[in-house]
């Protein structure tokens, strides 16, 4: 059967690994690629990066360490941050990324997703879900880590990304993102039981428990997280052999010959 | 030349194939043009993205006849994968109604959506050998292996005899195919890690 997926999320800004903690207060910790050839033979099952880089000038950075990494890496790379056309999309397939995921671009104009899933297929073509809560049960879409509104409901927002051809959703809660206190689990649970394809959480894992609850309660796919790993406080194989004791069905790491 | 050339007709990640087989132990280079195939020693045939395409672009690339003259007549080896696999099914339902290579009775169509079963199958699945199906190249799926997998069509419709791998996805994924030279792949072995590593050195070391 289909395991679920464990995905560590590298935040890169002009070209450095950085984790944000409500996307301020930045520390610098490292190189990308060397990130992540560590993560690839640890048997992470895919990697995330995200370019939080603020300007377009430094936009070839990011082409660099992906076409770095996927000369060193044999493990699935998917790259967000900045994706506003469907040649920077080009660009980075080129470059070596597996999929790219659209975050604002769908926001100002949705229909840019289905021109991406058409010209390149779904299964490359991922969307960030930032949402957050407004009122008890409903979500709203907020862009600019979190700072600006855009009054689309979470849900509607991700049923329809997904009829668009988004082949996954990367659904980040931004009222837990760096809070360390667990996924946004009734969000990840209303989006991911609304739409056909496959949900990552994201925003918010502290400890282990957190990744086995955004499955078990939250009905996610795949689980991201950055920081428990980055900082060395849990390793890709303690949380798979944790969440495998739980009970969730998970790929095994296996040893690098 | 090199021990392998991978067709180079505009619908597949080359970048990453081309650095797995090297990794793996291998040069490859990329086809300038169908003439590359007919010396080639072995042939990689890439694909991501929308089937019917991808066949087109191998069509204008001239590429059809020379696979068929490299692999089809002189027996040259070939590693299939993802869309490149799904090229080799006589019809594909992708987009309108294409027709494929045809290298293999079957279509190409749709995963169907079902509880527990999203689709794109994505993500890492393990694959076995199906009983009665074809022999995959000596040291592949000796036991049990995940791959990583990224799709949203698949064959159906397939002759059992030439189905070498199967994933369990709420219902049976043809994941692996074997037919004379030709070994093809729905997961991406290129992605796949030490196992994908693994797959590619076997593939490289078929005599066939």
């Amino acid at each position: 059967m289909l395991k679920i997926r464990l995905i560590p999320c590298l935040d890169v800004k002009e070209g450095r690994v950085v984790k944000g903690v409500n996307f301020v207060d930045l520390v610098d910790a490292g190189d990308p690629v060397e990130q992540a050839r560590f993560y690839d033979a640890a048997g992470a099952d895919e990697l995330t990066f995200l370019d939080i880089t603020a300007s377009s000038d430094n936009r070839a950075t990011i082409l660099d360490v992906v076409s770095r990494t996927a000369a060193e890496c044999f493990m699935p790379l998917t790259v967000g941050g900045g994706v506003r056309a469907v040649e920077d999309i080009r660009r980075l397939l080129l470059a070596g990324a597996d999929k790219v995921s659209i975050n604002t671009a769908a926001i100002h104009r949705p229909e840019f997703v289905q021109e991406a899933a058409e010209k390149f297929g779904s299964q490359c073509i991922v969307v960030a879900v930032d949402a957050k809560q407004v009122s008890p049960g409903r979500w709203e879409i907020f862009t600019h880590g979190g700072r600006n509104p855009t009054g689309l409901e979470a849900v509607a927002w991700a049923q329809r990304m997904a009829a668009y051809g988004a082949g996954e959703l990367l659904l980040t809660s931004m009222d837990r993102d760096g809070t360390k206190s667990g996924f946004d689990l009734a969000l990840t649970r209303a989006v991911s039981d609304a739409v056909p394809v496959p949900v990552i959480a994201s925003g918010g894992v502290g400890t282990l428990d957190h990744l086995v609850d955004g499955v078990r309660q939250g009905h996610a796919a795949a689980v991201l997280a950055a920081s428990i790993f980055h900082f060395g406080t849990f390793t890709i194989g303690q949380a798979k052999a944790h969440m495998a004791a739980a009970g969730i069905p998970m790929r095994p790491v296996v040893e690098a010959v | 030349m090199s021990d392998l050339i991978i067709v180079d007709y505009g619908a597949g990640n080359i970048a990453s194939v081309k650095q797995a087989v090297w990794r793996a132990g291998w040069d490859a280079d990329l086809s300038r043009g169908p003439e590359d195939l007919l010396q080639a020693d072995r042939i990689l045939l890439p694909g991501v993205g929308a089937a019917g395409t991808a066949m087109d672009r191998l069509r204008a690339g001239g590429y059809v006849e020379a696979l068929n003259e490299a692999v089809r007549k002189r027996g040259a080896p070939m590693l299939c994968i993802c869309v490149g696999m799904q090229l080799l099914a006589e019809e594909l339902h992708e987009y309108g109604v294409h027709q494929g290579l045809g290298w293999v009775a079957g279509k190409v169509t749709r995963l169907e959506e079902k509880p527990g079963r999203r689709v794109p199958h994505m993500g890492w699945n393990k694959v076995h050998k199906p009983a009665g199906g074809a022999a995959p190249p000596p040291g592949i799926l000796d036991r049990d292996t995940f791959y990583y997998f990224a799709h949203s069509y698949e064959m159906s419709g397939l002759d059992p005899a030439v189905i070498a791998g199967e994933a369990e996805y709420e219902g049976l994924v043809p994941a692996a195919i074997r037919t004379e030279t030709v070994f093809a792949t729905q997961f991406h072995p290129e992605k796949s890690q030490v196992e994908g590593e693994k797959l590619i050195a076997h593939f490289m070391r078929w005599k066939v």
